[in-house]
């Protein structure tokens, strides 16, 4: 089964790169863009999993534990099925 | 005294820390692989700059699941005394044995420049026998030294008087100039509870020699000295 984990910044934790991005895009002429948040993006085969639910327990667990730092970011799992 | 540097791969300032201790201050120093787990024997470790694990996924992130780490951990609870260095104080932030994160830095621009520091207190294994107040030059080296925690932490943190270090002005001043990477309430270095761990960003290493720009970084290793000695 795979998991699909998103790593971003809190929304609450200025991100340099984010912004960095998106006074580019100014300059590119896409003036109506409002702001941008950059992250991280991860694809993991979990191998032989019994449900669903255990599998989102895995990469939630290994989200939490490596994937993201809790003091500066959040993350969301989707699983596939 | 007898200090042990950690190397892990990609540490790359494990031998300024090693030569420092064992020729500029006539120590005994003795090299840590990561996959090792003993610790004994040692009145200090140090965890050393560099780039573990490349800084993939984040700086520190990978490093402190190393085997090492396990013992790491008992000798910061044993109450001797541990420095982490730029990485190997982000290590320590990943491990939970020193408060708060690294962002990258305001500028997102690599950072490599003499800084200076003030001491913000002395009862900490590294700035006993210093002047607070008094102001250090050091190099930095890093591209994630932007100190962050939420502010109600940061309160917290500065209650508990954890904040050692600090950027400023060459004349003593919190100055937004003189904060290299953006780091909140302009912190440079921090110290755990129990005050026996202390990470700093700036490299002292790099500064214990006069040839070298600065030899302010070698007063931080005689205190570390004077602080086993006393002990």
């Amino acid at each position: 089964m795979k998991a699909r984990v998103y790593v971003t910044l809190k929304k609450s934790v200025f991100d340099p790169q984010g912004h960095t991005i998106h006074d580019a895009l100014h300059g590119m002429g896409y003036a109506s863009v409002a702001g941008v948040r950059q992250g991280k993006f991860f694809e993991l085969d979990l191998g032989q999993v019994d449900s669903a639910e255990l599998a989102r327990k895995t990469a939630e667990e290994i989200a939490h534990r490596v994937l993201a730092n809790p003091v500066i970011e959040a993350y969301r799992v989707e699983i596939e099925s | 005294m007898r200090v042990g540097v950690v190397v892990f791969p990609g540490s790359n300032c494990d031998h300024d820390a090693y030569h420092v201790v064992k020729h500029v201050l006539s120590q005994e120093a003795d090299f840590v692989w990561h996959k090792d787990s003993d610790l004994s024997g040692l009145d200090a470790v140090v965890l050393p700059g560099g780039f573990s694990y490349g800084d993939y996924l984040r700086t520190g992130a990978i490093a402190r699941f190393s085997p090492v780490m396990g013992a790491v951990r008992e000798f910061a609870a044993t109450g001797r005394p541990m420095l982490g260095i730029c990485n190997g104080f982000q290590i320590l932030q990943e491990a939970g044995l020193l408060p708060g994160a690294m962002l990258r830095n305001a500028s997102v621009k690599f950072l490599s420049q003499p800084v200076q520091v003030r001491v913000e207190r002395t009862d900490t294994p590294v700035t006993a026998g210093l002047r607070t107040g008094e102001v250090l030059t050091m190099p930095i080296a890093h591209g994630d030294g932007n100190f962050y925690l939420p502010d109600g932490e940061l309160d917290r943190l500065e209650g508990e008087g954890q904040i050692v270090f600090r950027y400023v002005s060459a004349d003593g001043r919190l100055d937004a100039a003189a904060n290299p990477n953006g780091s909140a309430r302009a912190i440079a270095g921090v110290c755990n509870r129990a005050r026996n761990v202390v990470g700093l960003m700036p490299h002292p290493e790099r500064a214990c020699e006069a040839e070298l720009g600065s030899a302010d970084g070698r007063r931080l290793f005689e205190a570390l000295i004077r602080s086993v000695v006393a002990a």
